[in-house]
């Protein structure tokens, strides 16, 4: 298919290298890193109001990790041979390091601080369910049955520790995707130091975000009360994760419009005409300064609660649109214009290919789908009302 | 002393989930270590980070172009009559295109007659950014439509009279 | 061409080599082809080239390059005046079939890229796998039952001369025909510049022509700032060019 081109590109420059499937994996790497920081605040910072979600915060993490390499996979030209970057990682490449910070992530972190949280629940699920369940757990329980104090108390002790390691991790995991950008120097658009602290602080407000609305969703699902404590709490932290996530990234343009190097016109000019709708109103406007500001009036202010939950759905759904519309403008949008900054080229996305939007679609489902299997597997809320009972309880997590 | 032993049972009984859980790990562990030393191939590492084969996959290509000293092997008056003119500077197969399939087996490959019309007009068409010292014409002005080899032979360009050569061929 | 020394050193053992090959019918890389006595680079000539699109012809043909994807390519530059920093470039398929004629007043010229070879790639530095390298005598070579077609390295290359090849989905680019100058022949696009706009360049080789080049002409490598160790230098190389 005959892609347009306006001005001149080097000739292998036309066809885009990276399509929707690349934007979706920052997308979903920082929905699971921000997820993570989210429950971390409970379990290291002794945030406790946001206790009641800290379980479906993991649960939602695990969910987008696990689908998190499909997207990788499948833009592949060989994805038969990804083995490779277990065997043979090259050590000067960024991009080789995602398989084994993934699979420290996976394995280390999050399934252990998973199975430690919820191993007194496990044993006795698998001692009091049939069938197939009955089997799932035993597996789950790695054949040891020990409930004792001592045991439960080192699992505590443990959790909190690889929580404590977790929280770099979950930077690392998705900071190292801004550095695969932010390292290249070819591509000016994507070269700069701050392009992994960017990407960190936005995969946190993507992911607080997104655990907020799938608490809020589920509680109402589940015809229980909205712990309104908790809530704000959330939504305090996204406030203020959100106000530094946007200094930076007008720190990155005031400087870029500034200095106005060989690649500023060039750029310049693809954000007023290609990318206008996708960044400047969709990721700016509608995606950060609202939701900013919706969340900012909601501190001072003092309103139903009921009202409070509405503003919190919208600016929830606006911020995740927003980050997803950010990682769009960074992964096409350094495609877009030529390395000559003499020109410019279209993005057509396929639809129901490999790696189409009908796969990108897909992909943005599965995670809810490992998430329902999840909760069904490892119930994250309690029995008995959704109010946490005030008062120490003898593990952990059972809030 | 009992009671201690028994205390340092209980630990191994408390920790015993976490023990099997490194088991399952260490088990892991060394299969990937066997997985690598079966697959990973064998040149692998011999000159840097890549299969060290590979650089000898790459030199056994076959060629396309046989390079114009193969030509000049066989064709020799082809050669002397270039050396009269500026033409002998131009590759042969810059104009007949890749020929070691021909220099492989000469008589059942044989090159395509080339059509004079587009083969020199890619070199000497007029263009303003070609250097100005380079012979180039506006060809529909300077031919009327007639095939460059009218009047040249590409082999020795130069027309030395104003005799035209064969009409229409190529000596 | 000319028949200069270098020439002359590489008409015997070629012509022997070459006949050898044809007379075998199989090729290899010539048996006393030591990585190590080689360090390959290549010097573009540009008041020298006329854009016939030879070069990108015999590059496609040679090396089986798929159509709409390029090797090398040509690209056309007209400079307005002092607008050093707006020229107009154009590249019609790659300069393959040549350009069509116009007649623009101003300073016109020809530019014909390739992989520059670089010594400190950062194409091979982003690969994951280790399926792009640097080999011992200086190319830039991409092992194609190896590659992944993650695509890192074809955003890595400042040039924009890789590809990924439609038919294997592995990156691609110009080899400097490793095949050919293994075997003392010279690459295709060298071969047929009717100008000798393009020459191969073995920098260990004390008596290539390029060392007494570089020593008397002013040469640029492309996007210098980039400090990527390019072996490929452009003489006359005006600064309007990307």
């Amino acid at each position: 298919m005959q892609i347009p081109v306006e001005g001149f590109m080097y000739p292998n420059e036309v066809e885009l290298q990276w399509s929707i499937l690349i934007v979706l994996y920052p997308f979903i790497t920082g929905l699971v890193a921000g997820a993570f920081i989210l429950a971390s605040l409970e379990r290291v910072f002794r945030v406790e109001a946001v206790k009641p979600t800290y379980r479906l915060a993991l649960l939602t993490a695990l969910s987008f990790l696990l689908v998190a390499p499909l997207p990788l996979q499948l833009h592949l030209g060989h994805p038969e041979r990804s083995l490779e970057m277990y065997l043979t990682p090259h050590r000067s490449s960024a991009m080789a390091m995602f398989g084994f910070v993934y699979l420290w992530y996976l394995m280390a972190v999050l399934l252990l601080e998973i199975w430690l949280d919820y191993r007194r629940d496990i044993v006795e699920k698998s001692q009091s369910s049939t069938g197939v369940a009955r089997l799932v757990y035993r597996m789950l329980t790695l054949g040891s049955i020990n409930l004792s104090e001592r045991s439960l108390r080192i699992d505590e002790r443990l959790g909190y520790f690889i929580t404590v390691i977790g929280i770099p991790s979950a930077f690392l995991l998705h900071g190292y995707v801004g550095f695969i950008f932010g390292s290249i120097k070819a591509n000016p658009w994507w070269s700069s130091p701050l392009m992994p602290i960017v990407f960190i602080f936005s995969a946190m407000v993507s992911g607080i975000a997104a655990v907020m609305l799938l608490y809020m969703f589920s509680t109402r699902l589940r015809g229980r009360e909205i712990d309104m404590r908790c809530l704000d709490k959330i939504a305090q932290y996204l406030f203020y994760i959100f106000v530094i996530d946007f200094s930076l990234e007008m720190l990155d343009l005031i400087q870029r419009i500034y200095e106005a190097d060989e690649s500023f016109r060039s750029l310049d000019f693809m954000v007023h005409t290609r990318l206008w709708v996708s960044q400047v109103v969709v990721q700016i406007l509608l995606g950060t300064v609202l939701p900013i500001a919706l969340l900012g009036v909601m501190q001072i202010v003092t309103v139903s609660d009921a009202f409070r939950k509405r503003i919190y759905v919208l600016a929830g759904c606006l911020t995740v649109m927003g980050i997803f519309a950010m990682r769009w403008n960074v992964v096409i949008g350094g495609q877009l214009f030529s390395k000559s900054f003499l020109g410019y080229t279209s993005y057509k996305m396929a639809f129901a290919t490999r790696e189409g939007l009908l796969t990108a679609i897909a992909l943005l489902i599965l995670p809810f789908i490992f998430l329902l299997v999840l909760v069904k597997l490892l119930p994250p809320w309690p029995d008995a009302g959704s109010v946490p009972a005030s008062g120490a309880t003898p593990a952990h997590g059972t809030s | 002393m009992p009671g201690a032993w028994r205390g340092k049972a209980n630990v191994f009984k408390d920790i015993e989930h976490l023990i099997r859980l490194a088991a399952v790990m260490a088990i892991a562990l060394v299969a990937f270590v066997v997985l690598r030393a079966a697959v990973v191939p064998r040149s692998f590492g011999q000159y840097g980070h890549y299969r060290g084969a590979a650089i000898a996959e790459t030199a056994a290509r076959p060629v396309a172009f046989a390079g114009h000293d193969t030509c000049e092997a066989c064709h020799t008056e082809v050669v002397d009559q270039k050396k009269q003119g500026k033409h002998v500077v131009v590759a042969c197969e810059a104009c007949h295109g890749a020929q070691a399939k021909h220099a492989d087996d000469p008589a059942s490959v044989t090159p395509p007659k080339l059509d004079t019309a587009i083969v020199c007009a890619r070199c000497h068409e007029a263009n303003s950014a070609k250097p100005k010292g380079f012979p180039q014409v506006a060809t529909a002005d300077h031919s009327g439509g007639l095939a460059c080899d009218t009047c040249h032979q590409p082999h020795k360009p130069k027309i030395e009279s104003a005799e035209k050569t064969t009409a229409g061929g190529m000596k | 061409m000319d028949i200069t020394r270098r020439r002359l050193l590489m008409l015997l053992p070629a012509a022997a080599v070459a006949w050898r090959y044809v007379q075998a019918g199989t090729p290899e890389a010539a048996p006393n082809y030591k990585l190590t006595e080689h360090w390959w680079g290549m010097l573009i000539d540009i008041p020298k080239c006329i854009g016939c699109g030879s070069c990108v012809r015999a590059c496609a043909e040679e090396n089986d390059v798929p159509e709409g994807y390029f090797r090398t390519w040509i690209e056309r530059y007209h400079v307005a005046d002092w607008k050093i920093e707006r020229p107009d470039v154009e590249s019609p398929n790659g300069g393959a079939q040549g350009f069509p004629p116009n007649e623009i007043d101003g300073k016109n010229f020809f530019v014909p890229k390739l992989c520059n070879h670089c010594v400190d790639s950062p194409c091979t530095q982003v690969c994951p796998v280790g399926a792009t390298f640097v080999t011992p005598d200086g190319v830039v070579l991409v092992d194609k039952t190896y590659c992944l077609g993650c695509r890192y390295c074809v955003q890595a290359c400042p040039y924009g001369c890789r590809f990924i090849n439609p038919k294997t989905s592995t990156a691609e680019k110009c080899s400097l025909c490793y095949h050919r100058i293994t075997k003392g022949l010279t690459t295709a696009c060298c071969e047929v510049c009717p100008t000798g706009a393009r020459q191969l360049a073995d920098l260990k080789n004390p008596k290539d022509p390029i060392h007494e080049f570089l020593r008397t002409h002013t040469v640029q490598v492309l996007k210098p700032h980039m400090a990527t160790g390019a072996k490929v230098f452009y003489n006359g190389m005006d600064g309007s060019v990307r």
